[in-house]
């Protein structure tokens, strides 16, 4: 059994100017020591996604539906006082912002501690020593004195470990990453990938790593989702979705991005802008952006089906399979040149 | 030893010259008698040039001082010391209204669309702004031109009346583009004017800086955290190290044969996207964080989070900037011989002492 099962996921908030749907018709499961990436821009409800596995979203105002199956329980019509086991032991969660998601005027030994105290019954003592162990694991040095700092006396990547350390206090099964990087520089960055790497192998724990980086898709996933305008797009194993990726918003994706590795005069811009999903447009979501628009795109939903060559390949575009082999070919000899 | 310039030589038809540069912004106690009790060394001495038409790329993480640097030479703050030429003329020192007319060749974009646009006003007013300042035109003229501008950004010339709010960020941003525009520059500094944008907008934004660069044979200084923006836009790339420079190159001698191990260090934590390349690679990982501008360490400001640091060398006395071939010069005692390098090779070679190069 998968360790999270996620079915036939929607949520849409009813807002004054109307519903929106931010999230429809995501299934995806998570295995024990996986990764799984979700990766699109900025309301494309990757964010919302998890929010509502973890029951986070404002009560007032949601609607969800479909099915979330940790080990079997559905999270989303579990009981609260369930769900609240559950959350912060088994599954945590890191926020983008280190500044805002720490309390400022409490220590953070006290912020971890507390972690600990909500699902352990154990002392304080104990629990301090939990909180010390967590925070040189994620290598604060002089673990004893600092637990004792505010988070002010830290710096952004500092503050970000201190998330981590509380995210895997309890020893969980399943962290939720939600843009955990996009924050800091990079060479912290950097540090931050190769801690949560180097956990992932000591705990185990699987990992839902949500970012609009697809660098840091490339580095860290093991199965990606590229979602678009509360859709899932496309959905594949990490190397299949960047040597033949199906989708062209996942082709503008990769085009539109500059990169170290290859030399590009122009970037294959996407044009225009995702769409307001209060009015989103009708068929493909995609179409007014779309390159290869056709006349079925703009009437008739296309349905996220495997490729003909993987069945575990999955993607949500009326093109035929042979332009699109076609197409992903040419964006790849100028894109990742240098690769087999 | 003063850092040498990071231009090899100065031939007269620079744009722009920055020579030694420093900004410090004093730390004071005390209400009515302030005393000045430290300094926060944004800046410390960057000296460079710019020529006609190229674009000048620097990167360095956050509070390197990069955007400070761009204030000063934009003169919205008074640097410390050091001088600064544009156009052959000395402006370091200039008051308001002497400036006045040299703001025209030098325009900014800044990075945040949403915080740089005033919310109460048209976009016809905001973009013709500058153009009222400087007195270029009457109304009517500047009507024209606005909407001329609009075209030419990619917006809908009949959006002349609206308000920032009805636009997108990657929309406001190409206003802030047009604003800049509008007097005709020689020069606009891009403060992270892409760092703000998702990904398929940010391929727009800088397709349009490119192409605008094409037609009107603009300059730009253009200051960005992110390596593969840098590396798409620039000619020529500047790394900025606590306040100083640590490697200025063209860019693909930068991107291909990093002489300092910071640059090294910042190229290998770019993620790739490319799984077949990313995974593979060993990436230097650099510990700990950027140390404080008000007391940075001694000797090279890099050396604490190095790996090849030499003690007693590298602590002590700091280095120069080091020529190396025509173009490239890094401020390190111990340059990186070759590129890649995994951080174990960085620290094996660095006890090497044979390979010191010369001063310039």
């Amino acid at each position: 059994m998968a360790l999270l099962e996620v079915k036939d996921l929607s949520t849409s908030f009813r807002t004054e100017d109307g519903v929106v749907r931010a999230v429809q018709g995501v299934n995806f499961t998570v295995e024990k020591g996986q990764t799984l990436g979700i990766v699109g821009e900025s309301g494309c409800g990757k964010s919302v996604t998890c929010l509502t596995i973890m029951g986070l979203n404002p009560k007032k105002n949601t609607v969800t539906g479909g099915e979330a199956l940790w080990k079997g329980n559905d999270l989303l019509s579990m009981k609260p006082s369930d769900l609240r086991a559950v959350r912060g032991d088994e599954i945590s969660m890191i926020f983008q912002d280190p500044m805002t998601s720490l309390n400022p005027v409490h220590t953070i030994g006290r912020q971890l501690v507390e972690a600990v105290l909500l699902h352990r019954d154990v002392t304080k003592r104990v629990a301090r020593s939990r909180a010390v162990e967590l925070l040189k694991a994620v290598g604060i040095p002089r673990a004893e004195t600092r637990i004792d700092d505010y988070p002010h006396q830290f710096s952004g990547g500092m503050r970000q470990r201190v998330m981590i350390a509380m995210a895997l206090i309890n020893d969980p099964d399943l962290l939720i990453a939600d843009e955990p990087t996009t924050a800091l520089d990079v060479t912290t960055q950097a540090q931050i990938l190769s801690l949560m790497k180097t956990l992932q192998e000591d705990f185990g724990s699987a990992i839902i790593m949500i970012t609009h980086d697809l660098g840091v898709v490339a580095e860290v996933a093991d199965d990606v989702l590229v979602m678009y305008a509360a859709n899932v797009v496309e959905q594949a194993e990490v190397h299949d979705l960047f040597h033949r990726p199906q989708h062209p918003y996942t082709w503008g994706l990769m085009g539109s991005l500059p990169r170290l590795e290859a030399d590009v005069d122009r970037l294959t811009q996407i044009p225009g802008q995702p769409p307001s999903l209060l009015r989103p447009p009708n068929g493909c979501r995609f179409h007014p952006r779309c390159p290869y628009v056709m006349e079925v795109c703009k009437t008739t939903v296309p349905e996220l089906l495997p490729t003909q060559r993987d069945p575990d390949h999955l993607q949500k575009c009326h093109l035929d399979e042979e332009t699109k082999e076609r197409e992903a070919a040419k964006l790849l000899a100028t894109t990742m040149a240098g690769t087999g | 030893m003063e850092a040498a310039t990071a231009m090899p030589e100065a031939t007269g038809e620079e744009l722009l010259i920055v020579d030694g540069v420093k900004k410090y912004f004093p730390i004071t106690r005390g209400i009515i008698f302030q005393k000045e009790i430290a300094s926060v060394k944004a800046v410390d001495g960057v000296s460079f040039s710019i020529k006609p038409g190229e674009t000048l790329g620097i990167v360095g993480e956050s509070g390197c001082g990069k955007s400070t640097l761009a204030r000063c030479i934009m003169k919205l703050l008074e640097a410390t010391d050091g001088k600064i030429t544009f156009e052959g003329r000395d402006i370091t020192r200039l008051s308001r209204p002497a400036m006045r007319p040299i703001r025209r060749e030098m325009t900014m974009i800044f990075q945040d669309p949403y915080a740089s646009l005033n919310p109460r006003k048209r976009v016809g007013f905001i973009i013709g702004e500058p153009l009222e300042v400087h007195g270029l035109g009457t109304s009517s003229e500047i009507k024209r031109r606005v909407q001329e501008l609009l075209e030419v950004v990619g917006l809908n010339p009949e959006h002349y009346n609206r308000f920032p709010h009805e636009f997108s960020g990657g929309q406001r941003q190409r206003i802030g583009v047009a604003r800049a525009l509008s007097v005709n520059p020689k020069l606009i500094v891009c403060d992270e004017p892409v760092s703000a944008l998702d990904v398929s907008v940010q391929a727009q934004i800088l397709n349009l800086l490119k192409d605008l660069q094409d037609d009107f044979g603009l300059t730009y200084i253009f200051i960005a955290h992110d390596l593969n923006v840098v590396r798409h836009i620039s000619d020529r790339v500047m790394v900025m190290y606590l306040g100083k420079v640590a490697e200025v190159a063209p860019r693909d001698v930068l991107y291909t044969e990093p002489k300092h191990p910071y640059t090294g260090a910042l190229l290998s934590a770019v993620p790739i996207a490319n799984p077949d390349i990313g995974r593979q690679r060993e990436a230097v990982v650099l510990e700990g964080d950027v140390p404080s501008p008000v007391n940075p360490p001694s000797g090279c400001r890099f050396h604490p989070r190095c790996p090849r640091f030499v003690e007693g060398h590298c602590d002590v006395e700091e280095p120069p900037l080091y020529q190396f071939g025509k173009s490239q010069a890094a401020a390190c005692h111990y340059p990186l011989e070759r590129w890649p390098m995994t951080a174990e090779e960085m620290r094996r070679a660095g006890s090497r002492t044979s390979a010191q190069p010369q001063p310039a």
